[in-house]
């Protein structure tokens, strides 16, 4: 909402430094987006064009005379909308524009020129740049133009208004709020026209068939309208309101919703049969052509006006219809002033795509009670715009609906000063909520007051209500600062804490982590070999490419590593810790959220991955077991296996399939682990904290094993069947070499180990490091297809 | 030739000897010349026996001083050889340390990660724990137990995106047996209530986490972004007390000469309700082109917890009030490092991500 420091002053006597002014209406809750002292426009005066000339050199501009006071000056003019005798805008030698350009004396193609005819836009006036603004004809010649325009010194404020404030919709509101903070007198002015016939009122008739929609349908018929054009003053203040102005009708309609909060509409009264207009609520199938030639179907709940057939002629807060459309020939026009139920005019106007200044605020909920002030007013204006005046007939006619109740608010001062932190009374509450039209009367309760709320407030229902206003007018920064304690000492829960110990190993290990996008394209589920039938799909995806809600880690951080390649970055490593959504596996409406962690080696092989994993593992002082496996969605069908701990299964380690790979353009093998981070750190809070082993002061011993084990058997596994076998001595135990070689036999290979034995009491003694190398040889030969070697 | 005489002579051929070794290793063949039985000292010693006894005690100590200056003569040569030897081996393995080939760099946490995490330590200084929720959320959670019926008109300053969960999307939770949509969290707001719905007051708790809007992706809005959220409530918590907490905060995170105001405005679920602006971090409030000239930058939305919002918990609003606050995560990290596109953030290029 934008408001002018001039038009507000018509309701208060405000005054003083525009930034002052600018700071009270952000403190009071409509915040100042932008302020703009209207450049005075020094040098720029009203001059009358008394001679237009071809340019003999030039077709595209035109000489043209001007005359200020009793100099005559000549000037190029790019424009060739004036006539002579039309007062324009004319900026003499040595005036400074807008724009910051300095007018002089030049010479167009030998032709001398003395100023500049001006265009509302180059003036910072308004936004039309085609032709010079043609001026009324009353104004002063020779004076300054902003003098003349009575807009100079004026301030343009852009205020953000929040929903819930209807009355700061218009400028007689904002004026309201910040009269009562400057403890200003505030008042709107009692504007009556004089009625010319008394006769008419049958002229027409308002029927409220439907009170909920329309509390109050204000009406009243004009006659002897011409739609010409309205004065520069009305014009300059709609356009930097930011309205355009059309005509004196629309005008003063556009004028009038500003000024007071009201949006209106005029019907030509002779297209509306028998002057009946009905309101009611649209029944499936309906339509309707409106004012913008496009037949609207409309939905069961709409609000309509409709004709004495009951046949719609327009849709109520929205769009009038074309049928009684106002035009040259009109004569007699029908003036809507009505109030409509918010939340149908939002559903209408959202569901129609007709957003416009009239349903913003019929959205918020306009002032039923100042209908009939309004059509005062715009009586009035029109009158006034009009060169011969117009002939108002007849009273206002008013047709009730359901009037909302005035509400009464019973308000604890003990409650008021409790939610705001400081001690209000009540003389202070009256004082600061009945500049704002609010009523405050004591009851019986020295506690509690009673607060009627005024009919520009819907908002206003509660006590908590009532207590943002009365902070809003005290200030909130004066409200004081206290800051409160928990009874509890701040912390992370333990599963939080070790979140960032996996971040922290990731970052350990040199991977960068990623934010990728959890929205993706239906066909990256192929793409990336995930076998998901029926991923979770958006209902109102922006676009198809963001449709589905992933259901891995995987596409996201592949995309990113794509990236990364097609920029020549390879080799990189990135990680993610994120959410992936599937259906629920119960009956539960909620999708199933698991946080894994994924981190994805550009360059890296398998083994890189598994290290990673053992350095997580020791980190969450957690155990991973592996288990080779060949059907691992999007994984390297041969480099790929299960990682669990203990029976739970929690994640996959490996490389990624290469055809994926092939298909994201990424030319190297990349390593890829992704673990239920969830699971993990749960596992890890479980199983609490390390149980110390105190370090032997006995020397150990280390015995290396070497086997031809079969392919088919997993390395693990033998490490499981040594550990077992060893016993409580084993201190360490490691594969340290692997050979495949023509002298082994078929599809083994040579694992070698090496195990540290030691015990917490003694030396061991040479007998028993050779019963416990013994034992362990005999369960591999025994348990697995392996050989010592 | 008296007997001292002879000691000294063997010991000076001894020390010479030592002197004329030319390398360690004919130092080292001399050891049995010069300390073996057969050694000049050695058989010297042999002749003890010989000497009279009120002699023996001054020749013995001579021996003794011979040898053990002998010893010293030899472990100085020795030395003396071993660090030459040093010397040349550590020559030979001299390196120039930036030919380094290979490097394993840190890894990073992406900036996002970072800045949730500073501002998780800062809340959890004040008091706070930390509250997580799902992501998918019912209507009930993201709208209407934060007084947002469907009609609200409010509603369409969350442009929601929806999920499409075949038959599950009409049954469900919705309390009072309705029908109830599944949604994209369009705040982290839905988390408070769970925890005001599982948890008694008093509740300190900050709720962190990404959020989903219908918003097309441009400089400054991506439909996924972070935000986090501060809850309080107790008895008597006041307004007072939400601009106090918001005050500490800002000195905490921002440092000191950066302060906090709050101004009026409107969310459904709080009453009453505030922006929430900090003295601007770019000019430290003299005014720039990142405040428009206000020196104030607007940091997000706050208030009173609403009543309804209260009841809707089961909390009694009588006997508990409560503030709540919320902002943005991802423009606090912009902000900080003078980034001018929301959208860098998230392309996951490595040379973005290693700078943090």
């Amino acid at each position: 909402m934008k408001v002018l420091l001039s038009w507000l002053r018509e309701f208060a006597p405000i005054d003083g430094d525009p930034q002052e002014l600018a700071d009270h209406l952000s403190d009071l809750g409509m915040a100042v987006e932008e302020m703009r002292l209207l450049d005075p426009l020094d040098g720029v005066v009203v001059a009358k064009v008394v001679d237009l000339r071809r340019h003999p050199e030039a077709d595209r501009i035109q000489l043209v005379d001007v005359e200020i006071d009793d100099e005559q000056l000549q000037v190029c003019c790019g424009a060739f909308n004036m006539a002579i005798g039309d007062l324009i805008p004319f900026a003499t030698i040595g005036t400074v524009m807008p724009n910051g350009m300095e007018i002089s004396q030049r010479t167009m193609r030998g032709e001398i020129s003395n100023g500049m005819c001006c265009s509302a836009s180059e003036l910072g006036l308004g936004s039309d740049r085609d032709g010079i603004m043609i001026l009324p004809n009353d104004l002063h010649l020779g004076a300054p133009l902003m003098d003349q325009l009575g807009l100079e010194g004026d301030v343009l404020w852009d205020l953000e208004i929040n929903p819930n404030r209807p009355d700061a919709m218009s400028v007689a509101g904002v004026a309201r709020d910040l009269a009562a903070r400057l403890g200003l007198p505030f008042a709107i002015p009692k504007w009556a026209t004089a009625q010319t016939d008394d006769s008419g009122n049958e002229l027409a008739t308002i029927q409220i068939q439907d009170g909920s929609l329309c509390p109050r349908f204000c009406a009243r018929v004009i006659r002897g309208v011409t739609v010409g054009d309205s004065p520069l003053w009305m014009q300059m203040r709609l356009t930097l309101l930011g309205m355009r102005p059309i005509n004196s009708v629309v005008d003063v309609s556009n004028y009038v919703m500003l000024e007071l909060g009201t949006p209106n509409h005029t019907y030509d009264l002779s297209l509306v049969p028998r002057g009946h207009i009905g309101v009611r609520r649209a029944q499936e199938g309906e339509t309707i052509v409106t004012l913008d030639n496009q037949e609207r179907e409309l939905a069961p709940g709409d609000g309509l006006i409709v004709d004495h057939a009951d046949q719609p002629i327009g849709i109520a807060g929205v769009m009038g219809g074309a049928s009684t459309e106002i035009s040259s020939s009109t004569d007699a026009v029908l003036l809507e002033l009505a109030s409509w139920e918010p939340e149908s005019i939002a559903r209408t106007s959202q569901r129609l795509g007709i957003r416009s200044e009239a349903s913003a605020r019929f959205e918020r909920g306009t002032d039923w009670d100042i209908n009939s002030l309004a059509v005062e007013r715009f009586c009035y204006l029109l009158n006034e715009v009009s060169p011969g005046g117009v002939e108002v007939v007849g009273q206002v006619i008013d047709a009730e609906g359901i009037l909302p109740d005035r509400i009464s608010v019973p308000v604890r001062t003990s409650r008021i000063s409790t939610l705001l932190g400081r001690a209000f009374g009540a003389d202070e509450i009256r004082s600061l909520l009945e500049p704002i039209g609010f009523v405050v009367e004591q009851t019986d309760d020295v506690n509690v007051q009673s607060v009627t709320v005024p009919s520009f407030r819907p908002d206003t229902e509660t006590e908590t209500d009532v207590a943002e206003e009365i902070a809003r007018h005290y200030g909130y920064g004066k409200l004081g600062s206290t800051v409160p304690r928990s009874p509890e000492a701040g912390h992370l829960t333990p599963q939080q804490k070790l979140r960032r110990v996996v971040r922290q190993v990731m970052v350990g290990a040199g991977v960068a982590e990623a934010m990728p996008n959890p929205f993706i394209a239906p066909d990256e589920i192929a793409k990336a070999s995930l076998q998901i039938d029926d991923p979770i799909r958006l209902l109102n995806p922006l676009a198809v490419e963001e449709s589905v809600l992933r259901p891995s880690l995987l596409p996201g951080l592949l995309t990113a590593m794509s990236y990364n390649y097609s920029h020549r970055n390879r080799g990189v490593g990135l990680f993610e810790t994120g959410v992936v959504f599937e259906i629920s596996a119960d009956d539960a409406p909620l999708p199933a959220e698991h946080e894994h962690l994924a981190v994805l080696l550009g360059g890296r092989d398998a083994f890189a991955a598994i290290s990673l994993m053992e350095t997580l593992a020791s980190a969450l002082h957690l155990q991973f077991e592996l288990s080779n496996s060949d059907d691992l969605p999007g994984i390297h069908p041969t480099r790929g296996a299960r990682i669990s701990v203990g029976r739970l299964e929690v994640g996959v380690v490996g490389e990624v399939d290469p055809g994926v790979l092939e298909r994201y353009e990424i030319d190297e093998r990349c390593g890829w682990l992704d673990i239920r981070l969830d699971l993990i750190t749960d596992a890890a809070v479980a199983a609490g904290d390390v149980s110390y082993q105190q370090v032997s002061s006995y020397p150990s011993s280390d015995v290396d094993l070497a086997f031809l084990v079969n392919d088919g058997v997993q390395a693990s596994t033998i490490e499981d069947t040594l550990r077992k076998a060893a016993g409580e001595e084993l201190q360490g135990l490691a594969l340290f070499d692997v050979f495949r070689g023509d002298q082994l036999e078929g599809s083994s290979r040579s694992l070698a180990f090496s195990l540290r034995l030691q015990a917490a009491d003694r030396t061991l003694t040479d007998e028993e490091v050779g019963v416990v190398r013994q034992r362990c040889i005999d369960a591999v030969e025994s348990l697995h297809p392996a050989t010592l070697r | 030739m008296s007997v001292h005489r002879q000691i000294a002579e063997a010991r000076a051929a001894a020390v010479s000897s030592i002197e004329q070794a030319d390398d360690l290793e004919s130092l080292m063949a001399l050891e049995s010349t010069l300390f073996g039985k057969k050694s000049q000292l050695g058989s010297l010693k042999r002749l003890m026996a010989e000497v009279n006894a009120k002699e023996r005690a001054g020749v013995g100590q001579a021996l003794n001083e011979a040898q053990e200056i002998v010893r010293e003569a030899h472990a100085v040569a020795k030395e003396r050889f071993l660090s030459v030897t040093r010397r040349v081996q550590l020559e030979a393995e001299r390196l120039d340390l930036s030919e380094s080939l290979e490097s394993t760099a840190r890894g990073h946490l992406h900036l996002v990660t970072q800045t949730m995490e500073r501002l998780e330590d800062v809340f959890v200084g004040m008091g706070f724990t930390v509250s997580e929720g799902p992501q998918a959320e019912t209507d009930w959670y993201n709208f209407e137990a934060l007084n947002l019926p469907a009609a609200h008109p409010a509603r369409s300053m969350f442009d929601t995106l929806y999920l499409d969960l075949g038959d599950r999307t009409e049954i469900g939770d919705g309390e009072g047996g309705e029908a109830t949509n599944i949604l994209l969290r369009t705040h982290t707001s839905p988390v408070q209530i769970r925890v005001m719905e599982t948890s008694p007051p008093p509740i300190y708790t900050v709720c962190p986490g990404r959020v989903f809007r219908r918003d097309t992706a441009d400089a400054s809005h991506m439909p996924v972004f972070h935000q986090i959220e501060g809850l309080v409530v107790d008895h008597d918590i006041s307004l007072a007390d939400l601009s106090g907490t918001l005050n500490e905060f800002t000195a905490a995170y921002f440092g000191g000469s950066i302060r906090s105001r709050l101004r009026p405005s409107y969310f459904p679920f709080t009453e009453p309700s505030a922006e929430f602006d900090i003295t601007c971090v770019i000019c430290e409030g003299d005014g720039c082109q990142t405040c428009q000239r206000t020196g104030w930058i607007e940091l997000g939305g706050c208030g009173m917890v609403h009543p309804n919002v209260l009841g809707n918990c089961g909390i009694d609003s009588e006997e508990w009030t409560g503030f709540a606050f919320g902002f943005g995560i991802d423009r606090l990290a912009l902000m900080r490092y003078g980034i001018k596109d929301l959208r860098d953030m998230y392309t996951n290029d490595i040379r973005f991500l290693r700078q943090f």
